[in-house]
């Protein structure tokens, strides 16, 4: 499994990264040799195997807590640690130019 | 007692002399602190050091000990914990640049439960970035060293926590295991580290890395002591959705049981993978002294584990980029000046994350793009249930699984940094109880012949049952002894 530039460019713009060249280049090498070796998944006969989506067993969690509104930290508390904030609302770059 | 007495104490010593007030937790906290001082510039185990906020915390647990109101047997102990857990007010980083600054607005369950039983913290302890390494040196602040060699690596995500209790400078510590967090830097430095069932401790508060594997346990000097901070953290948080509803068994109470009649399982495949020499011996010198105290090893098969490492690092970097995506500069943390919001997103993960932790979201990302679901994250899901079957057949026929904690002992700094699939072998003996979301611990076993570096030995267990893997693991540290205090140049 080999990784072009190009996906290597495309999936760091999902991920919302901005590589350097030189980043893509060593991830494209580095991103392909880890791919090969999770290709030994490929040998597993998985047919009729249920993935394990959950890791705990059915019936170890506590059954849902009651509907019941309980004290949060406040908005004043909660946008405390942000960058940049205009009162109790968090504030980001324009997005409509 | 002497500064050198008192950081020598193990937290149950501890507790036991502040009880008798043969010394206050003030005089206690001094000494880390004064230790904390002398030789970490070396070992690099903390990020932050509160030294204020713990003599202030010692004080009070000294005046509750003279008003005869000690609210447990931690009460006035000076721990620390892994920079992963939130501390309200107190700067909180994993280990990352993107959240510089960041001081979060509530604590982790855990740490409010250890300040609930009166504990002193010292600080914020060393790891790699969001817990996305096995050796520490992806912090994003300052190398961490391993203080029987400091030119290796005391292991990782956890680095900090393993060399702050191995080198006396908390008494106990508490850290997070993904894919062998904290058994493997236990093992390189030579402390007990218990990663717990998964859902047995709440992970409310702790900066989340893959959220079906990750969590929280205690890393200490011995057995007792990784008991009693187990039992003061584990239980029920309504705050954490995953968290079991099961009572928290005492584990102090049969501590002391021995190992008689203990059915110890060996994976066949982990005896036969390529280990160091002198780890190897150390590990079959512990099964010896199993057979030697009326276990009966058990010969089993593991027959997936060996896909373990490649299913790990597709669902583990997949739930990352997940998770990792709240990063943007908006919430918390710092934020890169981009114009418009989308390049600002870009410059400050571009800016805040550091190599491994941006190869990993890459990774998680290719794994869960469109078209690829199936092939990658399904698959490795599937091979995950084939893992944990081994395992549920194997507990048929013994009662905990013993083998090695990793290939080896701790390895030189900067041998693998360039080698990202090379770093990620290290797990593959850790990496089955995470997928399996069993107990596992490591327990020193022994010295490697040609470093004399320590060894850890790997016990992992039932569901639930971190009970018998303690009092196991006890039965070892009664025959081979507990690590003595690294000497730190």
């Amino acid at each position: 499994m080999s990784i072009s530039l190009e996906e290597v460019r495309r999936i760091a713009s999902l991920a919302r990264l901005k590589l350097s060249p030189e980043e893509e280049q060593r991830f494209a090498g580095q991103l392909s040799a880890i791919l090969a070796h999770v290709a030994v998944l490929e040998e597993l006969d998985v047919s009729g195997v249920e993935p394990m989506t959950h890791a705990l067993a059915a019936g170890e969690v506590a059954a849902l807590r009651a509907d019941r509104v309980l004290p949060g930290l406040g908005a004043e508390t909660a946008v405390a640690p942000a960058p940049d904030r205009a009162g109790t609302h968090f504030k980001v770059p324009r997005i409509i130019e | 007692m002497t500064p050198t007495e008192l950081t020598a104490l193990t937290v149950r010593e501890a507790g036991e002399v502040l009880a008798r007030r043969l010394t206050s937790a003030a005089e206690l906290t001094e000494a880390a602190l004064t230790r904390i001082e002398r030789v970490d510039g070396r070992l690099g185990a903390f990020l932050k050091v509160t030294a204020e906020e713990a003599r202030a915390q010692a004080r009070a647990a000294d005046e509750r000990t003279a008003r005869g109101e000690r609210l447990s047997p931690l009460d006035g102990v000076p721990l620390a914990v892994k920079d992963l857990f939130l501390t309200k007010g107190v700067e909180t980083t994993a280990g990352s640049r993107i959240l510089e600054g960041y001081r979060p607005p509530y604590d982790a369950t855990v740490v409010e439960r250890l300040k609930a039983a009166g504990a002193v913290l010292l600080g914020k302890l060393n790891l790699d970035e969001f817990a996305m390494g096995s050796s520490s040196e992806n912090s994003g602040y300052r190398p961490c060293r391993n203080p029987w060699d400091l030119t290796r690596t005391p292991g990782g995500s956890s680095g900090g926590s393993a060399v702050a209790a191995a080198a006396r400078l908390a008494h106990g510590t508490l850290g997070t295991d993904t894919g062998g967090s904290i058994r493997e830097p236990a093992s390189f430095c030579g402390v007990v580290g218990v990663k717990p069932s998964y859902g047995r401790v709440s992970r409310y508060g702790v900066v989340a890395f893959a959220s079906s594997l990750d969590q929280v346990g205690p890393l200490a000097r011995t057995v007792g002591d990784a008991a009693l901070l187990l039992r003061t953290v584990a239980g029920h948080d309504p705050r954490d959705m995953t968290s079991s509803a099961r009572p928290v068994d005492d584990y102090l109470a049969n501590l002391e049981s021995g190992a008689k009649g203990l059915r110890v399982g060996v994976p066949r495949e982990w005896l036969a993978a390529g280990l160091e020499p002198g780890t190897e011996e150390a590990v079959r010198a512990a099964l010896d002294v199993y057979r030697r105290l009326g276990a009966t090893l058990v010969d089993i098969s593991l027959p997936h584990s060996r896909y373990g490492i490649a299913a790990y690092y597709i669902i583990a970097p997949a739930e990352a980029s997940s998770n990792l995506a709240r990063y943007d500069g908006v919430r918390f943390g710092i934020r890169a000046p981009g114009r418009g919001l989308r390049e600002m997103y870009a410059d400050t993960r571009q800016h805040g994350f550091g190599a491994e932790v941006k190869r990993r979201i890459m990774l998680g990302t290719y794994a869960l793009s469109s078209g690829y679901y199936d092939a990658y994250y399904l698959r490795a899901q599937k091979v995950r249930t084939l893992v944990r079957h081994d395992l549920d057949l194997a507990f048929g026929r013994c009662d905990l699984v013993a083998g090695p904690v990793a290939p080896g002992v701790a390895f030189p700094l900067g041998e693998r940094v360039e080698d990202p699939l090379r770093m990620y072998l290290a797990d593959v003996f850790t990496i089955t109880a995470n997928l399996a979301a069993l107990p596992a611990l490591s327990v020193p076993c022994g010295k490697d012949a040609a470093t004399g570096l320590p060894v850890g030995l790997q016990l992992v267990g039932r569901p639930f049952d971190e009970a018998n893997l303690l009092r196991a693991a006890r039965a070892l540290e009664r025959e081979v002894g507990v690590f003595p205090a690294p000497e730190v140049p």
